[in-house]
This record gives C-alpha cells, sequence and structure tokens, in this order.
C-alpha cells in the first residue's frame, strides 16, 4: 500500500514488478493509467501544469486507500499522480490494485479512480497552443461516479 | 489567534497571493463564517468568494471541511476550486 506524488514519469512494468517481487498470493493486478489529451473542447493543447496541495495531497490519498482496503481483499495498492509541467500523450496517474480474484481488484482500481478524482486536492492548468492558460472545471459526471459506491 | 490561510489554483491566482498569516475576528468560529469573512476583504475577494459557500471549497488542517465545520484552533486553512485530478 503506498502512493507517491511525483514529477517524473513512472514505468507500469516496473510498479508491477516491485508490488508483486517475492510473493506468489497474488491473482491479479488491475492498473489505470490517465494519459494528457492532446485536444481539450476542441482546442489543441500545447501543455497541461498539476498543481497540488502538498502534504494534503498525500493524506488524502492515503484515505482513500485506506478505504478501498476497508472494502476490498486487496494484497497491494499502488497510486501514483504526477504533478508540474505536462505534455499531450504524458503520462497523469496511475493506479494499482492487487488481489487474489480479478473482481476486487477492477472494482478497487475503479473505486480508487473515483474517490481521487473528487477529493484528491489536484488542480489542472490547460495551456492551449495560442498560450491561453484555462484552469479546467470540474466534471458533474466525477461527482456522480461516486454515488455508486455509496 | 493567528492561523495560516493558504490559496491554490485560480483562487490564489485571483486574490494574487500563495498564503498568509491573519488572526481571525473572535465571532469567526465556522467554515461558512471565513468564506464570509474573506468575501468581504475587498473587491477582488468579494469576486472570488461571491458565491459564498456554493464555488470555493474549504480545508482545515490539510481535511475537506463542510460549511457547517469549526474553526476554533485551526492552524492552517486552505481555499481552491472544487478539484480536478487523475
Amino acid at each position: 500500500m503506498a502512493v507517491r506524488v511525483q514529477t517524473a514519469d513512472f514505468d507500469i512494468s516496473r510498479e508491477i514488478a516491485a508490488l508483486s517481487a517475492d510473493r506468489t498470493d497474488i491473482g491479479a493486478v488491475v492498473t489505470f493509467t490517465g494519459l494528457v489529451r492532446g485536444v481539450s473542447a476542441g482546442v489543441p493543447l500545447a501543455s497541461m501544469t498539476l498543481e497540488h496541495y502538498a502534504g494534503m495531497t498525500e493524506a488524502e490519498l492515503a484515505r482513500v486507500e485506506a478505504e478501498a482496503l476497508a472494502r476490498w481483499p486487496l494484497q497491494a495498492s499502488l497510486i501514483v499522480h504526477r504533478v508540474g509541467l505536462l505534455l499531450p500523450g504524458d503520462n497523469i496517474v496511475l493506479v494499482i490494485a492487487a488481489s487474489p480474484h480479478r473482481h476486487a481488484a477492477f472494482e478497487a482500481a475503479a473505486f480508487l479512480m473515483d474517490y481521487l478524482k473528487s477529493r484528491a486536492p489536484f488542480w489542472k492548468k490547460e495551456v492551449d497552443t495560442a498560450g491561453t492558460g484555462t484552469w479546467v472545471d470540474a466534471r458533474v459526471t466525477d461527482a456522480d461516479a461516486l454515488e455508486r459506491w455509496k | 489567534m493567528s492561523v495560516r490561510l493558504v490559496y491554490f489554483a485560480w483562487v490564489r491566482e485571483k486574490l494574487g497571493i500563495a498564503e498568509e498569516t491573519v488572526t481571525l475576528p473572535a465571532d469567526v468560529t465556522s467554515v461558512a463564517h471565513v468564506l464570509a469573512w474573506q468575501a468581504g476583504r475587498g473587491d477582488q475577494h468579494a469576486e472570488v468568494f461571491r458565491h459564498g459557500n456554493g464555488i470555493v471549497r474549504v480545508a482545515v488542517n490539510q481535511t475537506h471541511a463542510q460549511p457547517s465545520a469549526s474553526v476554533a484552533g485551526a492552524r492552517e486553512i486552505a481555499f481552491f476550486p472544487p478539484v480536478t485530478g487523475g
């Protein structure tokens, strides 16, 4: 169980290998990777900057992870979220959930993403190819996504 | 008692300040009170906090806080837009 906030990219294969090293009890590993899209609402993007609330971010991600652990029999989990300047195609976020069987891993990974999106204090600012920066608005659909876990 | 106020994303940009240390009035005891107090600090603050409890979110001591939450003894109060990570 771990959470990390970093500017550097991540390597999914390496993270899975680290998570499952020296154990043979894990039966299912589900990963989710979020990427920077090159077009936002029809406008080509030059870059995206991720701001966060250092300290609270790590605490909130740990709370989200603890909540998942209380609901599913997870053997391992990982949340990695990048901050700083990102370009179209770059990785933003990685969630991994490992369990003996697939259903728990699939559900826990989806839960971790839904909760992270609505609770972890990150903010995206998109910069278009003309150099204009715009803070991304929160989506109602992200809040709605939480309802299925109630 | 003094409390550290921190600002993020467009709240920080519109106010032109990332953090400050203030002494809250004695009658400002809840998150809703703090938001109302902020809205009365000038034109720029009024614009940012004009929606009262609607748009700007608050965390007290790095934990999400509802408008009814107490700010008694708070060391740090954060103000930010709805989060957009992931």
